[in-house]
């Protein structure tokens, strides 16, 4: 997003909520720069102890699929059922697959 | 003057010096330049009002008097205040509270740093408690300080004249009497000495970094020690304790 409001470029922020888990997206802030980003989305996103470490990113920096896009990327995927693990019948005796 | 008055004149100090920072950045609220920023010092007013919480009650209970950290907080006047001069300096502009902030929060965080060995167990943990919150502090209105000295020349030239503006009131930050000879004595408080030698450091680190002239020290005004104030405070003790006043017992 261009900085045409004042309050700097749009960051994405990720928060992780413990160690060993994936940073979740938690919402956006503005900055001007990284270290900026870094301290508002500290201060905007973990203020209740929601994490224990941040990612922020440039908005400029994430590539996202576009609605047009859905029909070509997602619905092949609605009868694969046999991509399921459900699909398949545990054979007897067999305590797991 | 005993070791006991001597200290509850002490955490007195610490605790208005929060209560007052935390009143001023608390009229940021709604006001900030950017959302991010208006959260961002919302948060520092509840930091400082937290630190202000626990020396209040301490003072108080120290007293022993009854006094509640509501009481001591609601219940004083003006000279009966002992927090810092700077502390009660106005908002201004972004810059010039960014510069009142940043040259306070070095202040506070040399003096927690240095607070964390002291002798009495409350004093130790408070400052070993409130040292995360300023370091934190101190990071945002340092960032601060290098983004607007070194950024525009309208942004460098209105932090370098909020600097100007603001020397004169870091003189009193450092200035002790006997109270401090006192607990010095007893391994509770600290040399102030050593606490502005640390300041200076940081400032001149941060100051540099910003592309920001020191001032000389010239006149320096006084008062802290002496519950002495600039015109300011009264105005914020009157607002800060309008609603106890007009209603004592209202509760959440």
């Amino acid at each position: 997003m261009s900085n045409t409001d004042h309050q700097g470029d749009v960051w994405e922020v990720f928060i992780q909520s413990k160690p060993g888990l994936p940073h979740k997206h938690a919402g956006s802030v503005h900055a001007t720069d990284k270290e900026m980003a870094l301290q508002n989305a500290r201060d905007m996103y973990t203020r209740r102890q929601e994490g224990t470490c941040i990612w922020v990113v440039p908005l400029q920096a994430i590539v996202s699929s576009m609605p047009e896009d859905s029909e070509s990327f997602f619905e092949p995927s609605d009868d694969k059922i046999y991509r399921h693990p459900t699909h398949y019948i545990m054979p007897e005796g067999a305590k797991n697959i | 003057m005993d070791k006991k008055e001597a200290l509850i004149n002490y955490c007195l100090r610490l605790g208005d010096t929060s209560l007052i920072l935390g009143q001023r950045m608390a009229e940021w609220c709604s006001n900030g330049p950017i959302l991010e920023e208006d959260i961002a010092m919302t948060n520092l007013a509840l930091d400082l009002i937290g630190q202000a919480r626990t020396m209040l009650t301490y003072a108080g209970e120290l007293e022993g008097n009854g006094r509640s950290e509501d009481d001591l907080a609601y219940g004083r006047e003006e000279r009966e205040y002992y927090n810092t001069l700077l502390s009660e300096r106005p908002n201004g502009h972004f810059g010039e509270t960014i510069s009142r902030n940043f040259l306070h929060d070095a202040y506070l965080y040399h003096l927690y740093a240095a607070l964390k060995n002291s002798k009495d167990e409350m004093i130790a943990a408070h400052a070993a408690k409130s040292l995360k919150e300023v370091t934190y502090h101190l990071r945002h209105s340092s960032e601060w300080m290098v983004r607007l000295g070194d950024g525009t020349e309208e942004s460098h030239n209105k932090v370098q004249q909020a600097i100007n503006d603001l020397w004169e009131y870091t003189g009193d930050l450092f200035e002790m009497n006997e109270v401090d000879n006192l607990l010095i004595n007893e391994g509770i408080a600290v040399d102030m000495n050593t606490v502005k030698q640390a300041w200076d450091n940081t400032v001149n680190e941060v100051l540099t970094r910003a592309a920001i002239q020191r001032p000389e020290d010239a006149y320096m005004h006084s008062g802290r020690l002496n519950a002495v104030h600039s015109e300011y405070l009264g105005h914020i003790i009157a607002e800060m304790q309008f609603l106890h006043r007009a209603y004592p017992d209202a509760t959440w």
